[in-house]
């Protein structure tokens, strides 16, 4: 049996091994690191069913917890960069456009190697309990996070996306660290675990400043999800970044963001003072969130600007799932809705690289035609966008339908009705992508469009998994923790 | 687990026929062998099913969300076989109807397919979770039908279905998990079974806000004014089997939802707001049938007269007693069947002459005498004559409705006075509707088949093929159903739970 730690070392480890790789061999071929990297990860994914997880050190150890939800979202980050560096290695040929270098493919290296370490920051985070923890894993996640989103140097809309997300990123982080200070000033313990005992005696005061605290940290986080009112920079970042990293950014990114905010809401929802109003506010961020995502994303023609608008939406259906603590289920909603969001969302980036190498651009009308250029392409698609909207037998919509259970069960009738609104717009928007593929004439040079292997059997495992899961989502209901 | 339900057969046939075409199948052949291998499969069934027991027969059951106490269970009586063979009549004729587009044929017959899929298992369906679900599958393909290979403006009809149909959906999917949770926790349940016997043993309290989530949701999915305004348009541009399939049998799912969940569970909110229904209905009947008057396109007057031929359906599930509920069932499979040979005949003549209307069309009954004759029959079924089963529907409809309610009395000058209460009232302008509908079938059969004969139409060719063998076989269930009603109502009434 292998101690867990051992799997974030060895994630570590297996990026500076090819980091060293990359500088000292002469090879141009830069995909090889991408399958070395692959294959790595693969390996640590398997390894992490070896683990060994003991009560006992959990509880020795206050700033690393091993449970159920930490080793679910370490095999959720794990994959999710393993699909995010399918998705590099179909995007090179760009990134070498853009990237400026002495011999072709220079300098593309560390665009397959970065994610690596990206991913054992986000392995970290999933066991962190404790705010010191959670901030240099946050650190590691989202600095390696800039250099990847502004990596074609070449493209002003990448190095824009870099500029906005480091300054807005920054601010975040000042928030973060900002809000930890008051709650460490208030109970003296950065640990989750101990600053739940002490909140149970705390003053009256001293409750004030540690929701001010509390604020400081969910204002940050909200950053981090892309929540309204601190989603500005989510269209322009998404837009603008190369496209592997945006899939990455919305999937594993915002999946981090809500284990953490999972992980530090827990023990203030334990206070009675503090339930009803952390559970007012996270409504109303929810259906400030739910309004502005799905109402901006009307008009958009970009398609992956609107998967940007698309992501925001997704974390007003997740904040609300988080609203309806009370609910026994919610928490699984969520996790659940989590993983069909991975499917959907990463099943959308498969087929947008394709489209955007073949057609030159990642417009929604780059899309006309598809269905007679590509069948299979455009079914993938079909499937995905199906699947965001909420189509039944998709897993998106058991997602949607578990979450408006549980909000409906806590009697949040105003989020239901807002939902009304958000899921129709949700119809409209992805249903642009669906009349653009089916509708609309294909230009007149149209050739089939080539898929890589690996991108093909990633393609099919999601559009699989959406209409199995959304079948009969038992399968994943049972291994949720 | 119990064993496999041969309902699952049905579901599972119109999908795997498409998933053949999709692999490479010829699209035409396949869809039609599989929904004839569909409909003699249902006759089997009807054979098998035994009248006089109560309650479901064939069924099975496979826990999907057991938390949530959701399984997939299948399951059929009297009423829903009804509709499974509308489901499987119709379906059958829309593929023979069915022109093979030249622009990507297979998805046009996949969507086809899916959309029959889709209505049979949501009338096979017991739990009420997958009656929702098996509805939605027709959402896509309705959208790509209309979007693709539909006439006029068919990109706005589109959205405008899509979006209409999404919100109503989504209205009626917060409705049922509202009727989930008003039951009390121990017994939840998404069985039908369960949430009826929860209902008869009083468990279930009065939930206004429930009922109305479901009448809107369901009411939008069925065109209920002023709800409606979706539904001429989708079905003018529509191809003419997605109209067949879509008027004929799909908008039926939400009367069809309304009788069998909400009467037996909601009785007292139904009660209530029945008012409020009743105003709605009537400007189903009189407001959309002046409308319909007024049309001057042969494909918008059918769209609008299949919307207010909803408001009969209404007027059966409004006054809830055993006469007007086995009325508004046999109304449910009358109106599918007439409506389908209306928009089939429809997309015929659109396919001959590339226009449909009014002003440029007429005599066509003289070089297209089987076009015309079965118009003619489809037109009389329409308005409701006797020999066709929408006359026994519509005079169920009315008696029920007319006899539902107490007897207003009032006194004047010391004598005792019979006044009309409200389903009275409602009745009496209901009745209006067969004079409106009168007035435009006959007009428009005048129009098209009757005087002379335009020198650009002389060589229209008549019905032939399996266009002529899909009408007829219709035309015929409609009669013979038409001169033995009985059959129908000894079926549907054992299942109808009259609160």
């Amino acid at each position: 049996m292998i101690s867990p730690i051992v799997l974030e070392v060895c994630v570590v480890c297996l990026g500076i091994f090819l980091l060293m790789a990359e500088s000292f061999s002469v090879k141009s071929n830069k995909v090889v690191l991408a399958h070395g990297a692959i294959f790595g990860l693969i390996s640590v994914f398997i390894l992490s069913f070896f683990i060994e997880s003991n009560p006992a050190q959990m509880q020795s150890s206050g700033f690393y917890v091993v449970d159920g939800l930490s080793m679910f979202f370490k095999r959720f980050a794990l994959l999710s960069t393993i699909i995010t560096l399918i998705l590099a290695i179909d995007y090179l040929p760009i990134v070498q456009r853009l990237v400026p270098s002495e011999k072709p493919g220079a300098g593309t290296g560390e665009f397959f190697v970065l994610p690596v370490f990206t991913c054992a920051g986000l392995m970290w985070m999933a066991s962190a309990a404790d705010f010191i923890v959670i901030f240099c894993a946050l650190e590691l996640v989202t600095i390696s996070l800039y250099i990847q989103v502004a990596y074609m140097r070449r493209s002003l809309a990448s190095l824009e996306a870099g500029t906005k997300f480091l300054i807005l990123g920054a601010l975040s982080t000042g928030f973060f660290v900002y809000g930890i200070t008051w709650i460490f000033g208030m109970t003296g313990q950065t640990g989750l675990a101990e600053i739940q005992r002490n909140l149970a005696i705390n003053t009256e005061a001293n409750q004030m400043a540690i929701l001010f605290g509390l604020g400081m940290v969910l204002v940050a986080l909200g950053f981090k999800i892309a929540a309204a009112p601190f989603q500005f920079w989510v269209p322009d970042v998404y837009q603008g970044a190369p496209t592997p990293i945006t899939a990455y950014l919305a999937v594993a990114s915002k999946a981090a963001g809500f284990l953490i905010l999972i992980r530090v809401l827990e023990p203030f929802f334990t206070v009675v003072a503090f339930q009803p109003k952390l559970i007012l506010v996270l409504a109303l961020l929810s259906g400030m969130t739910l309004i502005y995502g799905n109402l901006a994303a009307i008009p958009q023609t970009n398609f992956k600007r609107l998967l940007g608008y698309s992501s925001i939406a997704h974390a007003g259906y997740l904040l609300a799932g988080l609203a309806a603590v009370g609910d026994a289920f919610a928490g699984r909603a969520v996790v659940f809705y989590l993983c069909g969001y991975f499917l959907m969302t990463f099943l959308a980036f498969l087929v947008l690289i394709p489209v955007t190498k073949a057609t030159g651009g990642d417009d929604i009308s780059h899309f006309n035609g598809l269905a007679r250029r590509s069948p299979a392409l455009a079914l993938a698609m079909l499937i995905a966008a199906a699947s965001l909207a909420g189509v039944p037998f998709t897993v998106g919509f058991f997602g949607k339908f578990f979450i408006f259970e549980s909000i409906i069960n806590q009697h949040f009738y105003v989020l239901a009705l807002i939902g009304i609104v958000t899921v129709a717009s949700g119809f409209y928007y992805y249903f642009k992508v669906i009349r653009a593929m089916y509708w609309m004439p294909p230009a007149e040079d149209a050739a089939p469009i080539k898929i890589s292997f690996l991108s093909k059997m990633a393609m099919l495992v999601c559009a699989v998994l959406i209409i199995v899961l959304g079948c009969y989502p038992q399968l994943l209901i049972r291994i949720l923790p | 687990m119990s064993s496999l339900s041969p309902l699952l057969f049905l579901i599972l046939v119109p999908i795997f026929s498409a998933l053949l075409i999709m692999i490479g199948a010829n699209p035409r052949s396949t869809s039609i062998l599989g929904s004839a291998v569909n409909l003699l499969f249902l006759l089997a069934l009807v054979v098998f099913y035994r009248p006089m027991e109560i309650g479901y027969q064939f069924v099975s059951s496979f826990p999907v969300v057991p938390h949530l106490g959701i399984s997939f269970t299948l399951g059929a009586d009297g009423l829903s076989l009804v509709m499974l063979f509308l489901s499987t009549v119709v379906t059958l004729a829309a593929v023979c109807v069915a022109k093979t587009p030249e622009n990507n044929p297979r998805w046009y017959y996949v969507s086809l397919l899916l959309i029959s899929s889709g209505v049979i298992g949501a009338f096979a369906s017991v739990d009420v979770f997958f009656f929702y679900m098996f509805h939605e599958l027709a959402l896509i393909p309705t959208f790509l039908l209309i979007g693709i290979w539909g006439s006029g403006d068919r990109q706005a009809a589109a959205w405008k279905a899509t979006v209409y149909l999404a919100t109503g959906s989504f209205i009626l999917l917060l409705g049922i998990i509202g009727l989930y949770l008003i039951q009390p926790v121990e017994t939840r349940s998404f069985d039908l079974r369960e949430m009826i016997a929860n209902a008869q043993s009083g468990l279930i309290p009065d939930a206004p806000g429930v009922y109305l989530l479901l009448l809107l949701g369901f009411g939008i999915l069925v065109s209920l004014f002023p709800f409606h305004t979706w539904a001429p348009q989708a079905y003018a541009c529509a191809p003419a089997p997605a109209s067949m399939l879509h008027a004929g049998v799909l908008k039926k799912f939400g009367l069809y939802g309304l009788i069998r969940i909400v009467a037996p569970i909601l009785p007292d909110s139904v009660q209530r707001f029945v008012p409020l229904l009743l105003v709605l209905l009537i400007g189903n009947i009189l407001y959309v049938g002046y409308i319909t008057i007024a049309q001057k396109k042969l494909d918008w007057m059918l769209g609008y007269s299949s919307v207010m031929h909803m408001g009969y359906i209404f007027l059966g599930f409004a006054a809830l007693n055993q006469l007007s509920m086995t009325g508004a069932s046999l109304m449910l499979l009358s109106h599918g069947l007439t409506i389908a040979v209306l928009f089939a005949l429809c997309g015929e003549i659109r396919e001959r002459t590339g226009t449909l209307d009014f002003s440029e069309l007429g005599g066509i009954a003289r070089i297209c005498p089987k076009l015309g004759l079965s118009f003619g029959f489809a037109a009389m079924a329409s308005v409701g004559l006797p020999g066709f089963v929408g006359f026994a529907g519509e005079l169920l409809v009315f008696f029920g409705a007319f006899g539902s309610g107490e007897p207003k009395i009032g006194i004047i000058d010391g004598k005792e006075v019979f006044g009309f209460n409200m389903y009275q009232i409602a009745t009496t302008c209901a009745v209006w509707g067969i004079v409106i509908s009168a007035i435009y079938m006959l007009r428009a059969y005048r129009r098209i088949f009757m005087g002379p004969l335009p020198e650009r139409w002389s060589r229209l060719p008549d019905l032939s093929g399996f266009s002529r063998a899909a009408i007829i076989l219709l035309i015929a269930v409609m009669l013979i159903l038409g001169f033995f009603p009985q059959i129908l109502v000894n079926l549907a009434t054992p299942a109808l739970l009259v609160p």
